[in-house]
């Protein structure tokens, strides 16, 4: 039974590349003036120093902003979204995460994602859409300054990133650990197919 | 804020100009994907590459009318930063009396010029944000003569591709064109509405309010106009040369 279409599972592939990419060199370049009393160790980043990490961000930029726009376009119009992602009742995503924590959440029909899925999959793309946007205000602030000024101009849109890449790393950690907790989902990933 | 002496590292000695002009876009991109991340050579060319097609995105973007914001006098940064690729301490202390401005390239009034020919141009001041490629910024207040009237005045080809910067403290840079006769674009003789001091540049520097704090080159000796992609200090180290704001 297909569960992945193919156009999602590339996306999904290339989004994990472009986003350990985005957010590696992105600690790099939080180090060279950090916003908060502490900086990211080296090895965990990417591009060595700030003009490197530049370099990969403004390179990864294309392919994840590019490859997210297949994604949402194909999302949207094919019906995928409304299909997998709709709709979300917030009890529903209350009591979902409260089975999820005490380990007793049903995961049976890999075809269907249970309400706290749809939830963090729903967060995670207007997580990463805020990380575009704000990142275009901070490299674009006078270009752009219609789009900064939405984000507390320059300043604001820089916390803003950091918070949004914050979002995005907490919510790829807990995919990762529920992947690991519940194994046969990986594959599927790869094959859009489950074994029966 | 680190120093940048501190994070100047050796790179892979690319010739940026090479790539800064190629075509290479997204499937620069994709190849990356399928060639050896341990292959510095290749890797750091498509990064040149994407750098190059990143320059002229930013061309394209770049709206020659649109200014950047200017602030209140009471917002400026105090102390305002020292940012330099030395420390404080190592700033050259220019003597002014002795000092001439050269002009070379596609310029038709070479004349060198003194300051007190400079400071007799008509003035202009502006208080808006400097904003450095490492992340922070800093809002100051810088007075001097126009850049694109300067241009003008010197009888500078405009329609050439680029506007080169040597400098006293053997830092050099360029920007383009637009750029250069953007109406915010300033040849600068004064901060705060004192001289400049030596720390921010006496006795003058280029202020951009239009892209990063490192194209806004200090201790400015001679300028120069030229369609050969002149590079830059940090460009040269691996740093994006349009970095537009």
């Amino acid at each position: 039974m297909l569960i992945h279409p193919l156009v999602v599972r590339i996306t999904h592939w290339l989004n994990v590349l472009a986003v350990l990419i985005m957010i590696t060199s992105g600690w790099q370049i939080y180090n060279a003036s950090p916003l908060f009393g502490f900086s990211f160790p080296d090895s965990i980043t990417l591009g060595g120093w700030l003009a490197g990490a530049l370099q990969w961000h403004f390179a990864g930029l294309w392919l994840f902003v590019a490859n997210g726009l297949v994604y949402v376009l194909y999302g949207i119009f094919s019906g995928h979204f409304r299909r997998k992602l709709l709709p979300i009742s917030p009890a529903a995503v209350v009591r979902d995460i409260g089975q999820a924590l005490r380990g007793h959440l049903a995961h049976e029909d890999l075809s269907v994602y249970n309400a706290a899925q749809r939830a963090a999959y729903v967060a995670l793309i207007f997580f990463l859409c805020l990380l575009v946007a704000t990142g275009l205000a901070i490299w674009k602030p006078v270009q752009l300054y219609w789009l900064a000024s939405l984000m507390g101009d320059y300043e604001g849109a820089r916390y803003l990133h950091f918070f949004a890449m914050s979002a995005v790393a907490l919510i790829v950690l807990v995919h990762v650990v529920m992947v690991a907790l519940v194994p046969r989902t990986f594959p599927t990933m790869i094959t859009g197919r489950t074994r029966t | 804020m680190k120093s940048n002496i501190e994070r100047t590292k050796e790179l892979i000695n690319v010739e940026r100009r090479l790539f800064l002009r190629q075509g290479l876009s997204l499937g620069a991109l994709t190849l990356l994907a399928g060639c050896e991340l341990t292959d510095q050579e290749s890797v750091q060319r498509v990064l040149m590459a994407m750098s190059g097609w990143n320059d002229r995105a930013q061309e394209w973007l770049f709206n020659p009318n649109r200014l950047a914001p200017e602030f209140p006098e009471s917002r400026i940064t105090k102390p305002f930063p020292f940012n330099g690729y030395y420390s404080e301490d190592e700033v050259r202390v220019i003597d002014g009396s002795s000092y001439k401005l050269e002009l070379a390239g596609k310029i038709a009034e070479k004349k060198p010029w003194t300051l007190p020919e400079l400071y007799a141009l008509p003035q202009v001041s502006q208080v808006t944000r400097h904003i450095c490629v490492e992340g922070w910024a800093a809002i100051g207040k810088w007075s001097g003569v126009r850049f694109s009237d300067f241009l003008q005045r010197v009888g500078a080809d405009t329609t050439a591709k680029y506007v080169g910067f040597q400098c006293a403290d053997d830092y050099y840079g360029s920007i383009d064109m637009a750029t250069a006769l953007h109406p915010q674009t300033q040849l600068s003789f004064r901060f705060a509405d004192e001289l400049l001091p030596p720390k921010y540049g006496y006795p003058m520097k280029l202020r951009v309010p239009t892209k990063l704090g490192f194209k806004n080159p200090k201790h400015i000796s001679a300028i120069f106009v030229t369609n050969e992609y002149p590079g830059g200090y940090w460009e040269d180290k691996g740093y994006n040369w349009f970095s537009g704001s």
